[in-house]
């Protein structure tokens, strides 16, 4: 029944999938660069800014096409909700990525300096919750999501050990100092991407039981059966 | 007959075979139209024609004269026959009306069928038998022929066209409005006669008419009931003259006085009937017969 | 003021054939209550058993507690006593065909012996005002039938009629189904006015209707009572999963 719904449900599912992957591999990429101190892989993210931008705007019109035409209820319009916010956190996991790799084109130019900090590893910890929310997402599960915002701190925390370290670093050693200060920028970026990843997994939770658990806040509602056919 | 493509209209034209067809079955209809007003026609046209001529104020105003004396009219008998019917309908009408409202509200059960199929009998009957019924019913016991006994005849005739008019239009009344009226709080019988019968007041009053207007003319119940009498009577159970009764005796009679006389009976007796109906659905167009609540 | 309804346990049958099983739910009095369902799944006949027409249909019955206020529909009062405390509105409007809007209105005290007539006039008045119709009709009471009203303006009127007899509570079955839009959203504001004074129950296979106009949300299926609860919930995050089909328009 209702087709032309399923359909479009359908539809905006597969867009969001793309701005993820699009989101995602921009991430990689930075990383990727900032780890090979690689120009044209920064070019690449820069470039692919405007394709993340296109498909926000894509999935955007979708979504209030759904809601004016279709009256959607329950978890259909819970899905379309969560749709709009993950999109909106994914365009700015997109913008973090263009940040990263203007950071890494600084960094470039500048000599290599060899800082006490393991950016790789903090990318890699953020990469894979990005990744993790995506497929809480594709899988519709809650326990993936939930799982995501437990590794929130974690990163949280290499960000604080970060920053503290290069704040040493720019103390002891003023002639990196602009080496750290983009270190250090880069460890911000990534952790907001991060947060960005936590908000995708808040939103997933939202979606498959209903339950608003933003914010810390312990959800109310209960649900007596998980999403299982909302694809 | 091929449709064109592009934005004109296509006219498909109708065969010649549909055309006559259409215009065969036009006439036929026509024709049967006439057909069946042309007796009605005739019979008044005819009786216009024999009777028109013999109406005079001395008709309408005197009662018989003795046989073979001139002039003369049916005074009695007109207003015999008036005095008659409302007998008749006085008690035939309620209790029509009420064995439809029977029917239709409680009857849909072995009963009902048993009721209805006894009013399809009496309306069957020959009128002569039920003149005879009534001979027996009342006349006998009572012993004298009288007004009552032929109201007693024509009400009995009256009685199955009323009941099954009256309860084909209880039907009619759509469900809607009795249970708008018992969801008011409104009781069944309450519902039945304030609301349905009342929503159906023009089919049963139509009912009514035709009851009215079939038994306004029948002679042979009358003959061993009413019997018939030359002088005035307003007594129920005196004999009492009526048109129908006065125009078959006249008719029958070897006088030329009396034929004459007939036509006109007649034709005094087709105009009642027609005005009668006539003024009872110009009042219930006018509202004046939906009663009060 | 209105009272609430107290269902326990009431089954309904058309014959041998049980149209509703062991419904038991609770309407809140001054408050909309929406019963939703596909077609066929008893949501008519239970409103229909709350006050007890149902049994009009030859050969219905229905058993149970249904308590209404203080009053026990199911024991003892007459079926005629519980149909003047609670008020009934109907899919198609059925305004009396051969009686004046006035004599409309007035229909129901009147048939029940009520007499005086200045205070008629007054209760006349003042339900067809609550029905918001008196300013389209007040010229024109007496001399106009009920009939010859618009569809959404007859609706009115029956509103106005049944509100007359002054019910608790107020059934309205599918009342909008047969009218235009911008008669539905007049008589869903009028739903909104009149729970401050009265219970309302209204049937409706419109589910954004229900959304709109009730606080709490009954979804009927196949004769039994799946899920009772706030609309917000019902429409949000239903906890059955056969609410959230019908709900997001799998089936039905």
């Amino acid at each position: 029944m209702r087709t032309r719904f399923q359909q479009g449900l359908e539809e905006l599912r597969a867009r969001l999938l793309r701005m993820g992957g699009l989101a995602e591999q921009a991430v990689d990429r930075a990383c990727q660069a900032y780890i090979d101190r690689d120009l044209s892989r920064c070019n690449m993210v820069l470039e692919g800014e405007s394709q993340v931008n296109a498909t926000e705007r894509e999935i955007d019109e979708l979504a209030f096409d759904l809601l004016a035409l279709q009256q959607p209820a329950a978890v259909d319009l819970r899905f379309i909700l969560a749709v709009t916010k993950i999109n909106s956190d994914l365009e700015r996991v997109g913008d973090q990525a263009v940040n990263i790799a203007e950071r890494v084109m600084d960094l470039v130019e500048l000599p290599k300096a060899d800082l006490p900090v393991d950016i790789p590893r903090m990318a890699a910890a953020v990469s894979a919750m990005v990744r993790r929310a995506l497929e809480s997402f594709i899988e519709g599960k809650a326990e993936l999501a939930q799982a995501v915002l437990e590794m929130d701190s974690v990163v949280d925390r290499m960000k604080d050990e970060a920053f503290i370290t290069l704040v040493k670093t720019m103390n002891e050693r003023p002639d990196v100092t602009r080496q750290a200060l983009d270190a250090l920028l880069i460890a911000r970026n990534l952790e907001r991407v991060a947060d960005h990843a936590t908000n995708i997994a808040e939103d997933v939770i939202f979606w498959v039981r209903g339950a608003d658990v933003r914010h810390n806040v312990a959800p109310e509602a209960t649900v007596h059966q998980e999403v299982t056919d909302t694809r | 007959m091929n449709s064109t493509h592009g934005s004109t209209v296509t006219v498909i034209p109708i065969s010649l075979w549909r055309r006559t067809m259409n215009l065969v079955v036009t006439c036929a209809a026509a024709g049967s139209v006439i057909l069946v007003l042309l007796p009605l026609g005739a019979i008044f046209g005819y009786l216009l024609y024999r009777g028109f001529g013999s109406i005079n104020w001395a008709f309408l105003t005197q009662t018989p004269k003795p046989v073979g004396e001139p002039g003369g009219g049916m005074a009695n008998a007109i207003a015999g026959s008036v005095y008659i019917l409302l007998i008749a309908s006085s008690m035939g009408v309620p209790v029509g009306i009420g064995a439809g409202i029977f029917l239709a509200e409680y009857g849909q059960n072995r009963l009902g069928n048993l009721i209805r199929f006894t009013a399809d009998v009496l309306n069957g009957v020959p009128s002569i038998i039920v003149g005879i019924v009534a001979y027996g019913l009342v006349v006998l016991s009572q012993g004298h022929f009288s007004a009552l006994a032929g109201g007693v005849a024509l009400a009995i005739m009256m009685i199955p066209t009323i009941t099954r008019t009256t309860e084909e239009m209880l039907l009619l009344v759509p469900n809607a409005v009795r249970e708008a009226a018992y969801g008011l709080g409104v009781s069944r019988w309450r519902t039945t006669l304030s609301i349905t019968l009342r929503t159906a007041t023009s089919g049963v009053i139509t009912g009514v008419m035709l009851a009215f207007a079939r038994v306004a003319g029948e002679t042979a119940p009358l003959l061993f009931t009413a019997f018939g009498n030359q002088y005035w009577n307003w007594k129920l159970n005196q004999p009492t003259a009526a048109l129908s009764l006065q125009v078959f005796t006249y008719a029958i009679s070897p006088f030329d006085e009396w034929h004459r006389q007939a036509w006109a009976g007649a034709l005094i007796l087709i105009v009642l009937i027609v005005f009668s109906v006539s003024a009872v659905r110009l009042a219930a167009s006018r509202g004046m017969l939906k009663g009060a609540n | 003021m209105g009272v609430g309804i107290r269902v326990e346990k009431l089954n309904a049958w058309f014959g041998k054939t049980q149209a509703l099983h062991e419904i038991s739910m609770e309407a809140p009095a001054n408050h909309a209550t929406a019963v939703i369902g596909p077609s066929g799944c008893g949501k008519s006949t239970f409103v229909r058993c709350l006050n007890r027409m149902h049994e009009t249909i030859p050969d219905a019955r229905a058993a149970g507690q249904v308590l209404i206020g203080d009053l026990n529909v199911y024991n003892g009062t007459s079926a005629v006593q519980i149909r003047r405390r609670i008020g009934m509105v109907f899919q198609k409007p059925n305004p009396f065909p051969t009686m004046s809007i006035y004599d409309n209105v007035a229909a129901g005290l009147k048939l029940n012996g009520f007499r005086d007539h200045r205070r008629l006039d007054e209760i006349v008045e003042r339900s067809l005002r609550f029905s918001a119709l008196w300013d389209e009709v007040k010229d024109t009471l007496r001399k106009k039938s009920g009939a010859s009203l618009s569809g959404g303006q007859q609706q009115r009127l029956c509103i106005a009629r049944a509100l007359a007899v002054e019910p608790e509570v107020l059934l309205m079955d599918e009342p909008c189904s047969a009218l235009d839009p911008i008669s539905t959203g007049k008589i869903e504001e009028l739903i909104f006015q009149l729970k401050e004074r009265f219970t309302i129950v209204i049937v409706t296979h419109n589910m954004q209707q229900a959304s709109r106009v009730a606080e709490f949300t009954g979804f009927f299926l196949l004769g039994k009572l799946i899920e009772f609860d706030k609309t917000e919930k019902i429409f949000t995050n239903p906890s059955d999963k056969r609410t959230e089909d019908y709900v997001t328009g799998r089936f039905g």
